[in-house]
């Protein structure tokens, strides 16, 4: 019969010599083959204790980034809830009073800023849409909860901690990836 | 009135020397539990159980707590007295086996000589032979109790593998008897701690009584009574809680006492090679004896774990096959191989 690719291999049904029938011989090569993988090294990592490396290019949650004296970036503009094609983000933006420059880098702040995480695809176009560098996709995962209201993410679970008040929880949250883009 | 004559130190010691065995050999199969997965895990390339107390130490512990809190199932339609009296024959049978085994030489307590064996019986291996038969009671009456199809096949299954097996089993042995002469353990050990092992006189002898002694223990490659992909779980398809742990503790102990009995018969029991045993004083001699039969039990124990993980289940009629029709041939011919080897050297 003709065969439809070069990969059939013929079936051999030439009876077993005596060596082979004895089995043994076959089972102690199949038990030195099991004994030296114990030699091998272990592929899993102690996974709390020890944490794999994150790609570069890693797209976790997101974080709303502040500038270095600590004012939100955030003007609510909408784009990145325009270019989610998940449509996961919300927001309200409201305007910045006098007294409260200290906050917002802008005139027009976000006072409300949602993202739904169970929406979430993680695939990192707000952050491209974002003209003002506030919103970033970060090196950290979104934690398992128990009620789905739980994952649609205000203001509080996403902003960036504070560079002044509290600098080594920023730059941890900020990541490499941030760096990478200011560096460009 | 006889009871009174009798010596009350001895029925102490007795008594202590068998809690200690039970208890040990149940600690004993509970860690062989718990290296059964670590093996298991380190030949997959894996790191197996290391969550619970330092290198996972207190798993058994754990998985022992959980049978222990699950909700116990007794199938309505189950013959309840025989559902209850399987998993505890199937302990009880286990456990009875380690009356005659010499642990360790004796050793010196108290101004006594205190012989580490439960009892020295002259019919010794004839007893193993009979408990360990008994052990596939507890499987029938259990599988079969449990009104389940798929139970009562698997116990079919250990009932016919396990009859089968003592055949072979039972001839191998009467090679090894007719080059011993005796049937009591102990005497068995002397000779091997005076003369050389056993095994080297029945290389054979061992290996069919190797393979039957897995085919016994219902251990991969013949565990086809418990057959998860053809029966569910076999014959304890209708166990939950801790009664499916005796089982599968059972399981273990007959393990580790069928360990025992092959490192006595073959590999010379307590014995400690290279070491004069009369040199020492008593209490060390029976200590390293002890270490030494541990040692070599442990061995077998990896064995049985290696075996379990490098080779796949038999088919039932290639199980069937490998009993009756080379085992059974194979250990007549050594048997008629010895008796030769005996009549042309004692001429």
């Amino acid at each position: 019969m003709q065969a439809l690719t070069n990969k059939a291999k013929q079936v051999s049904r030439k009876p077993m010599s005596f060596m082979e029938k004895m089995y043994l011989p076959a089972i102690f090569k199949g038990m030195m083959i099991t004994f030296m993988h114990i030699f091998k090294k272990k592929p899993t990592i102690n996974y709390p204790e020890k944490k794999r490396p994150f790609s570069p290019v890693f797209r976790g949650m997101q974080i709303l980034n502040r500038d270095e004296e600590g004012r939100e970036n955030c003007t609510a503009c909408g784009l990145c809830a325009v270019a989610c094609p998940a449509e996961a983000i919300t927001m309200e933006a409201a305007e910045r009073q006098t007294g409260e420059e200290n906050l917002y880098k802008e005139e027009k702040y976000a006072a409300k800023y949602e993202i739904n995480m169970l929406r979430c695809i993680f695939c990192g176009l707000c952050e491209e849409a974002c003209p003002k560098d506030a919103i970033y996709l970060s090196e950290t995962f979104t934690p398992a909860d128990y009620q789905r209201k739980q994952f649609i993410y205000g203001k509080n679970d996403l902003l960036i901690p504070h560079p002044k008040e509290n600098p080594e929880a920023y730059k941890k949250a900020l990541g490499n990836r941030a760096n990478k883009e200011m560096v460009n | 009135m006889m009871l009174l004559s009798i010596d009350l130190g001895l029925v102490i010691e007795k008594l202590v020397l068998i809690v200690v065995v039970i208890s040990a050999s149940l600690v004993i199969a509970m860690y062989t539990t718990f290296a059964e997965r670590k093996v298991a895990a380190i030949l997959q390339d894996r790191r197996g159980p290391n969550r619970a107390g330092p290198f996972g130490l207190l798993q058994p512990l754990a998985d022992g707590l959980k049978l222990f809190f699950k909700e116990e199932i007794i199938p309505a339609f189950s013959s309840k007295f025989l559902f209850i009296m399987g998993p505890a024959l199937a302990m009880l049978t286990a456990m009875m086996t380690s009356a005659v085994i010499p642990w360790g030489d004796k050793v010196e307590l108290f101004g006594r000589h205190i012989s580490l064996q439960i009892t020295d019986v002259n019919v010794g291996v004839l007893y193993v032979f009979g408990v360990v038969s008994l052990g596939v009671y507890g499987i029938m009456i259990g599988s079969w109790a449990s009104n389940n199809k798929f139970s009562l096949l698997g116990g079919l299954r250990a009932a016919s593998q396990i009859i089968s097996y003592e055949l072979a089993m039972g001839i191998s042995m009467i090679a090894l008897l007719m080059v011993t002469g005796t049937l009591s353990l102990k005497e068995m050990v002397v000779q091997q701690q005076v003369g050389h092992w056993n095994i080297i006189n029945q290389p054979l002898g061992f290996l069919i009584f190797l393979v039957c002694a897995f085919a016994e223990c219902n251990r991969t490659p013949f565990d086809l009574p418990e057959a998860e992909n053809e029966l569910i779980g076999g014959y304890h398809t209708e166990y939950s809680s801790m009664k499916l742990g005796f089982y599968l503790f059972a399981e273990y102990i007959n393990m580790f006492i069928s360990s025992v009995i092959m490192a006595t018969l073959f590999f010379g029991g307590y014995d400690m090679p290279f070491v004069n045993e009369s040199l020492l004083s008593p209490n060390v001699a029976a200590l390293i004896g002890v270490a030494a039969l541990m040692a070599k039990v442990s061995c077998f124990i990896f064995l049985f774990m290696w075996v379990r993980w490098t080779i796949p289940r038999f088919r039932y009629d290639q199980l069937m096959h490998l009993g009756w029709r080379i085992l059974i041939p194979l250990a007549l011919f050594n048997m008629l191989l010895t008796g030769g080897v005996i009549l042309y050297f004692h001429k």
